[in-house]
């Protein structure tokens, strides 16, 4: 049973309460608030951040370590009740405070990196208002407001991505961020109504204690898995992802790489009892898991602007934590401790690359940068940093938490356990050799700048987040895998991390052979770019592979040649049949109103009489059904 | 035949019905007000004739309103019948649920009337300001920037209102037909009011009302086949003739089917929908609403009392079309809405699809003690107020000719006007479903009472509102993420009246979003009808 919510634990309300507020206050108050809303928006994380501080030390203490906060009932009639309240529990509270913790450090250097824009007070009601969607999320007690902070972040989401919307890619991006998290949506709203369907409730207590046959436990996980590869970008509905990197950048630092991309990954994690139902989702995360992975490598290699290259890197490591949480129990908390780590070490490479873009004038062509480590030394050594973590460079970050997921993938066992981890361990060395380039391309080798850009290092408000997160890229890891500290302290939410069983691989020889392969992707990829000059310009003549990376792996043209297009032609098939005309255009976004009298007109062509024909043929087919079923 | 002439002369006085007068007072206010409207058209000046139109109509409607709440308080304390066997010989029944719907259809036309009465944006007003002259001649053109208006849609809308409450009171299927007459005929007349686009209105009018004669044959019909059947059109009396009556089966099916229909049709569920895009986008804008909310409304009220109170021992027979109908309407709504470029079309399949989604609701309504009754209430409710303020959003925005609702032109808006964009935002959020507004509460309850008893109707119908969403969040994503166009239409500022409408829409479908449970709880207790 969990505790109630009492002491400081009873005001974990404010949580969630406080960033909306001031969201609220930094959009309605208007160009009064220009002088300060910053500071105020970039200050509401850090209190958060100590007050989560001091939760997590008041529920270190509690019984089991998870205390309930019932808030209010939501709705309530006869039997059936809905509760709104707050969970703190030790997976709610790692995420509690990874938003609050990464988030107050990628709100001060916004602070600076915003400084000339003026839309700054907006962009900071807008990064508060996501930060209490995404604490709503992860402190949820049931799936239905758990939902409503999942519908918070996406629009939290779109606004961001859409922020510079006079921007056309912005604006486009937007869009297809918001179709590919509708897509899942669905999935998770069809989740909750089987929830209510077979247990008239959707609170953790009920829904994780329960017992389900395996048909309605696997609906209920495939739907809920559908939820989380919309949100989290993965396969197949990735490709919005990339495109998002249109916001700003502490946006990629903080939505698009670090907390809300995860929440798929805490949703499962969440359900693991569900999931731990069905075997057969279970093999599908890992299937996912490992096809992203690979797909984010391949695609990061094709990529030219280093804010995508990072982009896909993400993708690329939320399928590791698919893959860890596929796996199952005992391994679920190693993928939430890769999560946590990759929150870090991806939030330095994307506040370094946000560095950079802010010295070389918002330009983000790798071609046209390198040669910068002699001149932002500090942006140097933090995407180093970051980097080292990353590619999983011994004793940083990546070593200690990506290892065990291939560790992990191998012990699986049998065919589908080889399949996997040798997908995560060729991954790994895709992740050096990409990340190699990136490094190469834009710190190393001669100057490649415009001639009207003069690069210098980013103010202090930039750069000290930046060496505290790339300081906690470096020794994170090791503090969280120390002496299974993490892993312990999640147990009660998602289980006891397996350790001991069958190695199909002796550990300590799959970490040399991980460590080989890392350093032979790292040197081919040193060898293909850092001993000859880049050219400026891509080059045209390339191989089919590098060509297919470019265009992420055809992604987005396979979706519109085998979603979009036959969606266009069913709906217009569908409206041939209805004999009505509705001008060609499906999108809704037709150009141009020519000819709209026209269109009047012709819209006009509905015939009274075939109206009153269709109406006839559906009253006999409703007197036929009725008699039928009578005298069947 | 004899034996009936026989029987007619052996009782040679007919008793007068002991009317309970107080149980219909709502009706007979309305109706007054509308015969009142009819002499301030006669008496008062025609510069004065529109604001006594507007006195009338809103007070008579809040009178009715009143009225329907000393009814329902009376009706909750005192467990007897109140007036239901005693008026008209039980041809009326005031019960609980009538009397809900009744006060949603009073509280719906009073917002629409208020859309009606709004003069700010356009000169005169939405309606037209002779409707008899010619479209295109010389006296059209000048009327159309006239401050004159065809004040007689004040009375039409009290008379077709007056319908409307009859409408779901009826235990008597004839005065169930006449209730559906005096609903229907101001309402053909009312959709031929635009002041704009007359053609176009005219062309509505004309076809709505062709298609619903068509439609009045069929319930008549089966009217004719039922009584043929049951010696009489009570619906009482017509439920215990399915136990007693030795008359052949086909006489009741088919009346049942045909009277379905009947009802089906004014509801807009497919496959008896056509009329809708037309009706709706011809329209004037408020009629339109008017008709999108209480039209249904009223009709889902008389269905549900057909369906409880005359064929509750015949479910399983009825139950597969409602099946059928349900799946047709929300399939046809939500994949049709997708191809539209108009607005007030996506509204009218958005309406096609909804009537799906409420039949879901409908189809436990004989077996699950008030659950589906309630939560179908509810869902007519909650859709009325978020539809009817939506529709009247479409008087903002506009450009020369008038509204503008090409979805193109409304790309960007909300660079233009933040406010009407987010207002919008909220309605189609509802209608969609998301959480935190009425309409998932609505959907939500729906599902669930249906659950049970059709779970597979209700995935479908899971899967037809994901379809939908598509469609309303893509004018989401068009209001705020797109260019707005190089003829971009300008944001009309609304007068009080509009103003009060709208803001009343939007804060209950916010209000149904976050605490539903007084509403919800209203509708569970008044989940109840009287045969």
């Amino acid at each position: 049973m969990t505790t109630t919510a009492h002491g400081i634990e009873s005001a974990a309300w404010l949580l969630i309460a406080l960033p909306l507020i001031s969201g609220a206050v930094l959009l309605l108050a208007g160009k009064r608030a220009n002088k300060w809303g910053h500071l105020l928006g970039a200050l509401v994380p850090i209190v958060l951040f100590v007050y989560a501080l001091m939760l997590f030390f008041a529920v270190k203490h509690e019984h089991n370590r998870e205390v309930s906060r019932h808030l209010f009932n939501w709705i309530h009639v006869g039997r059936f009740s809905i509760d709104a309240g707050l969970l703190l529990d030790p997976l709610s509270l790692v995420f509690v405070l990874l938003i609050t913790g990464v988030g107050s450090l990628i709100h001060i250097y916004a602070v600076g990196y915003m400084s000339h824009d003026p839309g700054r007070r907006r962009f900071f009601g807008y990064f508060n208002i996501f930060v209490a969607a995404m604490l709503l999320l992860v402190l949820a007690d049931n799936y239905l407001s758990l939902y409503v902070g999942w519908e918070g972040v996406g629009v939290a989401s779109y606004l961001l991505i859409s922020f510079y919307y006079d921007r056309n890619s912005a604006a486009t991006a937007g869009n297809k961020a918001f179709f590919a998290n509708r897509v899942g949506d669905v999935g998770l709203s069809v989740a909750i109504m089987l929830m209510f369907a077979y247990l008239g409730n959707t609170s953790f207590q009920t829904v994780l204690h329960s017992h389900l046959s395996n048909g309605v436990a696997s609906a209920i996980a495939f739907m809920l898995l559908l939820g989380a590869c919309g949100k989290s970008g993965q396969f197949p509905l990735q490709t919005w992802l990339p495109d998002a990197m249109e916001g700003p950048t502490p946006v990629s630092a903080l939505i698009h790489a670090a907390t809300m991309v995860t929440a798929g990954v805490y949703l499962i994690a969440r359900s693991a009892a569900i999931f731990d139902q069905s075997q057969s989702a279970r093999t599908m995360i890992t299937i996912i898991g490992a096809i992203t992975l690979l797909y984010g490598c391949v695609s990061a290699f094709g990529q030219d602007d280093l804010k995508k290259v990072l982009a896909y890197s993400t993708v690329s490591q939320i399928g590791y934590m698919f893959l860890a949480v596929g796996l199952g129990p005992g391994v679920y908390a190693i993928g939430i401790i890769h999560l946590l780590g990759h929150g870090f070490f991806k939030a330095a490479l994307f506040l370094s690359a946000g560095s950079v873009m802010h010295a070389m004038n918002d330009r983000i062509d790798m071609r046209r940068f390198g040669g910068l480590r002699t001149v932002m030394p500090i942006t140097f050594a933090v995407f180093v940093c970051g980097y080292l973590a990353l590619i999983g460079f011994p004793l940083a970050t990546g070593f200690w938490t990506k290892d065990k997921i291939i560790e992990a993938a191998f012990d699986k066992g049998g065919t589908s356990g080889w399949i996997l981890g040798i997908a995560a361990l060729l991954g790994a060395g895709l992740t050096a050799a990409y990340m190699t380039r990136a490094l190469v391309m834009t710190f190393f080798g001669e100057k490649r700048w415009e001639d009207d850009v003069h690069p210098h290092e980013a103010p202090k408000s930039m750069t000290l987040p930046m060496i505290v997160l790339g300081a906690l890229s470096l020794v994170g890891g090791y503090l969280l895998i120390f002496g299974g500290g993490v892993q312990h302290w999640l147990t009660p939410s998602v289980g006891p991390s397996v350790e001991e069983g069958v190695h199909t691989v002796n550990p300590t020889v799959l970490s040399i052979l991980t460590l080989v392969v890392i350093a032979l992707g790292a040197y081919g990829a040193y060898a293909a770019y850092g001993r000859k000059a880049v050219p400026v310009e891509k080059p045209v003549a390339v191989s089919p592979i590098t060509r297919a990376a470019r265009k992420n792996i055809y992604a987005d043209a396979f979706n519109e040649a085998v979603l979009m297009k036959p969606g266009q032609w069913l709906s217009r098939a569908l409206v041939y049949f209805d004999n009505r005309g509705v001008d060609g255009a499906v999108t809704g976004l037709a150009a141009g109103m020519g000819g709209s009298s026209s269109r009047l007109r012709r819209m006009q062509t509905g015939f009274v009489r075939s109206y009153a024909l269709s109406m006839l043929g559906g009253t006999i087919a409703v007197v036929a059904v009725l008699l039928a079923v009578r005298f069947q | 035949m004899s034996h009936v002439l026989f029987a007619a002369a052996t009782v040679p006085t007919i008793k007068t019905p002991s009317i309970a007068y107080h149980a219909i007072a709502p009706i007979l206010i309305v109706l007054g007000a509308a015969l009142l409207g009819v002499l301030v058209e006669a008496a008062v000046p025609r510069r004065e004739r529109f604001n006594a139109q507007i006195a009338v109509t809103v007070l008579g409607l809040i009178g009715a309103l009143v009225a329907v709440g000393l009814l329902h308080n009376t009706s909750l304390t005192t467990p007897s019948p109140v007036g239901s066997s005693e008026s008209f010989y039980g041809a009326l029944s005031v019960d609980p649920a009538g009397l809900f719907l009744q006060g949603t259809v009073l509280a719906l036309a009073l917002m629409a009337t208020l859309l009606i009465s709004e003069r700010s944006i356009e000169i005169g007003s939405p309606i037209v300001a002779s409707a008899a002259v010619v479209v295109g001649s010389p006296d059209d053109k000048r009327l159309a920037n006239s401050e004159r208006v065809q004040t007689e849609i004040f009375p039409l809308l009290l008379f077709a209102v007056s319908g409307m409450l009859i409408f779901p009171i009826a235990n008597n299927l004839l005065l169930m037909f006449i209730a559906l007459e005096v609903l229907s005929l101001p309402l053909y007349l009312m959709a031929g009011l635009s002041r704009r686009r007359r053609l176009l209105s005219q062309e509505a009018s004309l076809k709505y009302f062709l298609l619903g004669a068509f439609a009045s044959a069929f319930f008549l019909y089966g009217l004719a086949l039922l009584y043929g059947y049951a010696n009489s059109v009570d619906l009482p009396a017509i439920f215990n003739a399915q136990r007693t009556s030795g008359k052949s089966d086909v006489l009741l099916y088919l009346g049942l089917g045909l009277v379905i229909v009947g009802l089906l049709f004014k509801a807009s569920v497919a496959p008896f929908h056509s009329w809708t895009p037309d009706v709706y986008q011809g329209s004037p804008t408020p009629v339109a609403a008017f008709m999108a909310s209480c039209t249904k409304v009223a009709s889902f009220g008389a269905l549900l009392r057909v369906l409880v109170i005359g064929f509750s021992g015949s479910t399983w027979d009825w139950r597969p079309i409602i099946w059928g109908v349900a799946i047709a309407s929300m399939v046809i709504g939500a994949i049709l809405g997708v191809t539209q470029t108009d607005i007030k079309r996506v509204l009218a399949y958005s309406s096609i699809a909804h009537a799906g989604f409420i039949l879901v609701g409908l189809v436990a309504v004989t077996s699950d003690k008030g659950q589906s009754l309630a939560s179908v209430m509810f869902y007519v409710l909650s859709y009325g107020f978020t539809t009817l303020a939506a529709f009247g959003l479409l008087m903002l925005v506009r450009d020369a000719d008038g509204e503008a609702t090409h979805l193109s032109q409304w790309s960007g808006l909300a660079r233009k006007s933040p406010l009407v964009a987010s207002v919008m935002t909220i309605l189609l959020l509802s209608m969609a479903g998301i959480p935190l507004t009425s309409g998932f509460i609505g959907k939500f309850y729906v599902f669930r009472a249906a659950w049970h008893t059709a779970g597979p109707l209700v995935v479908i119908a899971l899967l037809c509102s994901a379809v939908a969403a598509f469609y309303y969040l893509r004018i989401v994503v068009l209001m705020f993420f797109a260019e707005p166009p190089e003829n971009a239409p300008t944001i009309a500022i609304p007068g009080w009246s509009a103003s009060v409408a709208l803001t009343t829409g939007v804060v209950v479908t916010v209000f149904l979003g976050l605490l539903p449970e007084p509403i919800v709880d209203l509708a569970v207790k008044a989940a109840h009808l009287r045969g």
